[in-house]
């Protein structure tokens, strides 16, 4: 019964092709919609992910906090209140699993003929920890390195390219303002941060070193910003609040005195970057999904031209013995095909045109299953949804009336 | 004692106009054994296409008893008169009424859709009925492509492919020129002879009538005649 009706379905599609078609089309841009949006807006999510990982987890970041010296308040880091005392104060306290106090500051590299301009971080070896950051090659320094200020370097892959090319650069020395650093390894690729800098564009130094010999400091022992790593986000809260309490108590600062240092909780920036990416996926597919909708009344309109064309076909039908079950049955197969058709070509064309996105526009777009299935299923439903009335509409007629109809 | 196939009784109908109720049909009886070849005649507004839609279960009455088959028509529920049309009903209509994008072959199985036989037994069975007809070469051609006659042909071909007890004619000779119209209603004829099916036939051509073994006259909505055929043709003539 249902094949021979998908048959019939099939043939009155046939009858007339052009408004099958158009019909069809509505579908099809459709759900090629929903999908290519989806594609983007996940792409884009999975890319803000990605960049969030990088970072490290559980992360603050302790920064300078801004003073007033005579009337002129200057912008925060400006003044260095942080040392490396307060790092290692902090490194005491419970729920904190890694410090890295950091001097960054820019310089030129030069190895051989070629030399590169790019940002030196001094930090402690915990710093790799903190930015959950692997060697590619080689080893990191040690503690011993920062007591003792040697000069070694950690190169980021962009430097590592730049300066060196093919060459292997672990155990070379190249010079940083004039100084030899030997290269103890090179850091793995971790690609752009949220800002869209090039974190591989980046070498790493004992802070000892950076403090000593790079960019020497009128507060000898003083520190940029300090990267704290709490054990879980859970206890975030309580280390941010053991942090403030214990660098007031060693800056000296009186009650009621403003902090002179910032805490950022760099994990819930991340976080909220990753939920406004969440958000405008969603608005992607919500926008790509009214096409659908449009797509839908589509259907609903002509199967409604439909059903009226063919009055007397359906008059005809239930003289010879067609209950209105299966006129309803004939009327919502037809719009199931359409939708459905119109849906395999949506969803072809959907990633289709993502793949071409990505590849014309470099955009990261990510094509998963369950937004196909998703769309699909939507679609489909739209179709049996829209087709329902109409058909029903068939299925009510009179046969009387309808084989009347002229 | 055998059933009759039509046992009507009492039969009105009246259609809900702006200016009231208009009646077609006042108080008809009728009854049609089986085998019976009746032809219904009368003038236009009589209410005989009326009456013909009631017997074909295509209208219901607005009052009286309707009995198709031993079974009483007024009782049954849509689904149930669809089953009728179906299984006892063959249905002929002026205007053929054939799909014009189906094949002849497949207009003929048709109605064995509804009824959930398979395809290859509905194109058999659709086959040996376009075979029996003379038109077994044209069953992949469409309606358009054949000749009113042979249009008409398919039509009693799909009315006679469930094997119903009753054939209904509506004016099946209306489109059609005076020989050809002979042709169709000969072949009404042989089926009632040959094998046994009971023909109901309106028609307004006495020349059509003759070939029924009953006449029925339809004057106003009422029977103002019911005999056999040959009291009836001097009437009509």
């Amino acid at each position: 019964m249902i094949a021979a009706m998908l048959g019939e379905a099939w043939v009155a599609m046939g009858a007339n092709r052009l408004r099958s078609f158009l019909t069809m089309l509505g579908m099809v841009i459709g759900v090629s919609a929903v999908i290519l949006m989806l594609a983007v807006g996940q792409g884009a999510q999975q890319q803000v992910q990605a960049s969030i990982a990088s970072m490290g987890s559980n992360l603050f970041i302790v920064l300078s906090g801004s003073v007033t010296s005579g009337g002129v308040r200057m912008g925060g880091g400006a003044t260095p209140k942080l040392t490396l005392a307060d790092a290692q104060a902090i490194a005491e306290l419970p729920g904190v699993a890694a410090v890295a106090p950091s001097s960054p500051g820019t310089a030129q590299l030069v190895y051989g003929a070629n030399n590169w301009s790019t940002m030196v971080i001094g930090t402690t070896p915990a710093y790799l920890k903190v930015r959950d950051w692997q060697l590619a090659e080689g080893y990191p320094f040690t503690d011993v390195d920062v007591r003792s200020a040697t000069r070694v370097v950690l190169l980021g892959k962009t430097v590592a390219q730049n300066l060196f090319g093919d060459e292997d650069p672990v155990g070379k020395t190249l010079r940083i303002k004039n100084g030899p650093y030997v290269v103890l390894g090179v850091l793995a690729a971790k690609g752009q941060s949220l800002d869209g800098r090039d974190q591989d564009d980046t070498v790493i130094v004992p802070v000892t070193t950076a403090q000593r010999q790079l960019f020497g400091s009128q507060f000898p022992g003083s520190v940029r910003f300090i990267m704290v790593q709490a054990n879980s986000a859970a206890e975030m809260p309580a280390v941010e609040r053991q942090m403030t309490e214990l660098l007031r108590q060693r800056h000296h600062l009186r009650q009621g005195a403003d902090n002179d240092f910032f805490i950022h909780d760099l994990t819930a920036l991340a976080n909220s970057a990753a939920e406004t990416a969440k958000v405008m996926s969603l608005m992607l597919g919500a926008i790509a999904s009214v096409s659908l909708l449009v797509g839908g009344i589509g259907i609903m309109n002509i199967m409604l031209v439909s059903v009226t064309e063919r009055t007397r076909e359906i008059g005809i039908r239930m003289a010879i013995g067609a209950r209105g079950r299966d006129i309803l049955l004939q009327f919502l197969l037809e719009a199931i095909i359409i939708s459905v058709i119109g849906c395999l070509i949506g969803v072809l064309l959907g990633v289709g045109g993502a793949l071409l996105v990505e590849r014309l526009s470099g955009m990261a777009v990510l094509i998963t299953a369950s937004a196909i299935l998703m769309a699909f299923a939507v679609a489909a439903s739209v179709g049996v949804f829209f087709g329902y009335y109409p058909a029903r509409k068939a299925a009510a007629m009179r046969p009387i009336d309808a084989l009347r109809y002229q | 004692m055998t059933e009759p196939v039509i046992r009507i009784e009492h039969l009105y109908k009246e259609y809900a106009t702006d200016a009231g109720p208009v009646p077609v049909l006042k108080d008809v009886d009728l009854t049609v054994m089986p085998g019976e070849f009746v032809a219904i005649m009368g003038p236009s507004g009589s209410g005989k296409s009326t009456f013909m839609n009631i017997l074909g279960c295509l209208d219901v009455p607005s009052s009286g008893r309707y009995s198709l088959n031993g079974a009483d028509v007024g009782a049954m529920n849509q689904d149930q008169l669809a089953q009728l049309r179906n299984q006892v009903i063959g249905f002929v209509f002026q205007g053929f009424n054939l799909l014009a994008r189906a094949s002849l072959e497949d207009n003929v199985a048709l109605p064995l859709i509804y009824r959930g036989i398979g395809r290859t037994e509905r194109l058999a069975r659709a086959n040996e009925l376009l075979d029996k007809l003379g038109l077994s070469s044209h069953r992949s051609f469409h309606p358009n492509q054949i000749s009113g006659g042979e249009q008409q042909r398919v039509a009693i071909a799909r009315a006679l492919v469930t094997a119903p007890k009753l054939l209904l004619a509506d004016e099946p000779t209306g489109n059609l020129d005076t020989h050809t119209g002979q042709e169709i209603v000969a072949l009404f004829a042989e089926l009632n002879q040959r094998e046994g099916i009971t023909v109901v036939l309106i028609t307004h051509e006495p020349d059509i009538a003759a070939h029924a073994r009953r006449l029925v006259r339809l004057a106003d909505g009422r029977i103002v005649h019911d005999g056999a055929m040959a009291q009836a043709t001097p009437a009509a003539a």
